[in-house]
């Protein structure tokens, strides 16, 4: 080998280790933003999964609730007056607590305290008249303090938590009467404006109803779409232009969408604002030339020698397709379809505009109730200036996040489980 | 006796001529061998006799084709009455990723040929047994036809294509993407299915040709050069063509 070409083979060599080298460089950048993406959620956004109480004991006394008889019936502990019983929960904590501090003492549970008090006893009548313990939920500025999440070293002015009351959770804290554990409620409750008792339930279930609104939209139109497009049109101007705009339609932003949905569903056909029901027809917009593009490549896929087939034994050509090319190509056209659901999952801006942002504190029980849903939550709870929602929004994209993950998972499940291999 | 007869066939693909003026009698239960050089029109032609040119949106046929008094290049005709009636094989094995049973059944089912579970399962055997199968997958029928070998799959594809007892069989290079054992069983079958069907086959070995057929036409660029007894065309051709394609000088 002369000295030329053993350099040239060198130089050549030499090419692809480098090329190799900015590949691994690329794949750790991208692995690295991943993981301080990761990183950052989670790290801020476990505590939202605990939860604190605060445990006193209650006396339900029967004078101060106004009741009156020896034998009141459920109805009546419905109508009872729990302020003052609450009051004095809340009071027991401070044995000699200063006249004009008391507020500053209701401070340190949430505002539903009185509430909670009622529900007690309604699930345990036999309470009435007994001194029992216990736990009330704790305001969202104590439930930071308690994670450690909140700073204690500013000035008090400065501060949502006063000196008095940081003494007071000291106190409690020392005798055990603090308590955190699993936080059920973020699962169970609705939106609040209070952080330490708002939930992604409404806005879950906001979610759930949507893509079921979407999906039920968009999978068969688009579906018998693509079988039309695919297996049954002529081949011409025509339908090339249909095609071009379905590739078109595929790409544009979903903002659009939104004020289709606000101008034509709303507006037009005066559907009910702010609802899955509204919210899913117009991810179904988005999501439709997704799922036409992917049944269209995956009846594609089917070999021809298959159709062939089918026609040469006498079949027609509408048994060709639904006896043999749909079901084999099903398994796309379904991994498809969570892919394009997936995606709408994600969706915000169209809910925006047709009124999914607003505040909802129910769960919806249909597709017709108002409704957040699962990206939109995460928008209004980032615009929130308590420090009780920070961990809120970390905590709401985990489990988008987590949603998003399994429908991807699904989607491959699909894909490989049910793709039939021919020769 | 006559059973298809082609008169001045001509076909067009847009606007390339891929058959010049093909005339042709095919006889009833005898094999017929196409043979010649690719791309010489012989496919081409054999898919006008059931049609399967229908499914290319570019191609137009023109002329006479007639099955018995049936003419097959009309619009009126039902093609899928036509289909029941001339089956076809095709050169790469194309089992339904399906059971080899419902491989078989697929075929009664659409046409309605079985009343009841044990006819369906009297003509699945009868098919299967006919291509020389049975034995081999008597006891599988329920696992899928793609999991057979190629030789295997090709007399699957067979048996399918006579489960609908068509009076034709038409195949399209049967054996080009099998094994020199597989070809022969197939051959063999080729011979036993004649006595009941007729059998038109596109070969590109002209050892087959001569093996199998009884008579042979030989096509070159588009053009029936030479049709008549296979004993002749291969020992004594009158065209100077088919002289050479037979004895390997071109093609």
């Amino acid at each position: 080998m002369t000295e030329a070409k053993a350099q040239l083979l060198r130089k050549r060599y030499n090419a692809e280790r480098r090329f190799k080298l900015y590949g691994q460089i690329a794949i750790a950048l991208a692995l690295m933003f991943l993981a301080v993406f990761m990183y950052k959620i989670f790290s801020k956004g476990y505590t939202a999964f605990q939860k604190t109480w605060i445990q006193t004991e209650v006396h339900y006394d029967q004078e101060l609730m106004l009741i009156e008889g020896s034998n009141p019936t459920l109805q009546d502990l419905e109508d009872a007056d729990y302020y003052d019983v609450a009051y004095q929960a809340m009071t027991r904590l401070d044995p000699n607590l200063p006249e004009e501090l008391d507020r500053q003492l209701i401070q340190l549970v949430a505002y539903s305290y009185e509430k909670e008090v009622k529900e007690l006893l309604l699930d345990n009548p036999d309470y009435l008249g007994k001194i029992v313990p216990i736990r009330l939920t704790a305001s969202d500025d104590l439930d930071q303090v308690h994670k450690g999440n909140y700073p204690r070293d500013i000035p008090e002015e400065d501060r949502r938590v006063n000196d008095y009351q940081l003494k007071i959770y000291d106190m409690l804290n020392e005798r055990g009467d603090i308590i955190s554990k699993f936080n059920f409620s973020f699962f169970t409750n609705p939106d609040s404006r209070e952080a330490e008792l708002a939930g992604i339930a409404s806005s879950f279930m906001g979610t759930v109803f949507s893509i079921l609104v979407c999906l039920i939209f968009s999978f068969p139109i688009a579906v018998l779409a693509a079988i039309y497009l695919e297996e049954f049109a002529p081949k011409n101007k025509f339908t090339d232009f249909i095609e071009v705009n379905i590739n078109n339609l595929a790409a544009v932003p979903s903002i659009v969408f939104g004020l289709l949905g606000l101008g034509v569903l709303l507006a037009v056909f005066n559907l009910p604002r702010s609802t899955p029901l509204v919210g899913g027809i117009t991810l179904s917009l988005m999501t439709l030339p997704t799922i036409i593009i992917a049944a269209r490549a995956s009846l594609k896929a089917v070999p021809p020698s298959i159709r062939e087939a089918a026609l040469a034994m006498g079949a027609s050509n509408m048994q060709t397709t639904m006896h043999h090319t749909v079901p084999l190509s099903m398994p796309g056209t379904l991994s498809g379809t969570i892919i394009g659901l997936a995606q709408a999952l994600g969706e915000t801006a169209p809910l925006i505009l047709i009124g999914m942002v607003a505040f909802v504190n129910t769960i919806p029980g249909t597709p017709v109730d108002p409704a957040a849903s699962l990206p939109v939550q995460i928008y209004i709870w980032s615009e929130s200036a308590e420090r009780g929602f920070v961990e809120k929004v970390s905590a709401c994209i985990m489990v988008l996040l987590a949603f998003l993950i399994l429908m991807n998972l699904a989607a491959q499940v699909v894909r490989h489980k049910f793709e039939k291999k021919w020769s | 006796m006559n059973k298809i007869t082609a008169r001045d066939v001509n076909v067009f693909y847009g606007s390339k001529q891929a058959l010049f003026d093909v005339s042709i009698n095919i006889q009833e239960k005898e094999v017929t061998a196409l043979i010649g050089p690719s791309g010489c029109g012989k496919s081409t032609f054999l898919r006008c006799m059931n049609r399967m040119n229908d499914v290319i949106d570019i191609c137009r046929v023109e002329g006479s084709i007639k099955m018995d008094d049936l003419e097959l290049n009309s619009n009126k005709l039902d093609v899928v009455r036509l289909r029941e009636n001339v089956g076809m094989v095709f050169q790469k094995p194309n089992p339904f990723p399906k059971t080899i049973y419902e491989n078989i059944a697929y075929g009664p089912t659409i046409h309605g040929l079985a009343q009841s579970k044990e006819e369906m399962d009297q003509i699945v055997e009868t098919s299967l047994k006919k291509a020389a199968l049975w034995n081999e997958v008597k006891d599988r029928l329920d696992e899928i036809g793609t999991g057979l070998s190629g030789g295997q799959q090709q007399r699957l594809c067979i048996a399918r294509a006579i489960s609908v007892s068509p009076e034709v069989i038409l195949m399209d290079e049967p054996c080009s993407a099998l094994d020199p054992i597989a070809t022969a069983q197939i051959e063999e079958l080729i011979d036993d299915l004649k006595k009941e069907h007729t059998i038109v086959i596109v070969t590109h070995s002209m050892s087959q040709a001569a093996r199998v057929s009884q008579k042979t036409g030989f096509f070159h660029l588009g053009k029936l050069i030479e049709f008549g007894e296979t004993e002749k065309i291969f020992k004594n051709p009158d065209n100077q063509q088919t002289q050479d394609y037979i004895t390997g000088r071109f093609g």
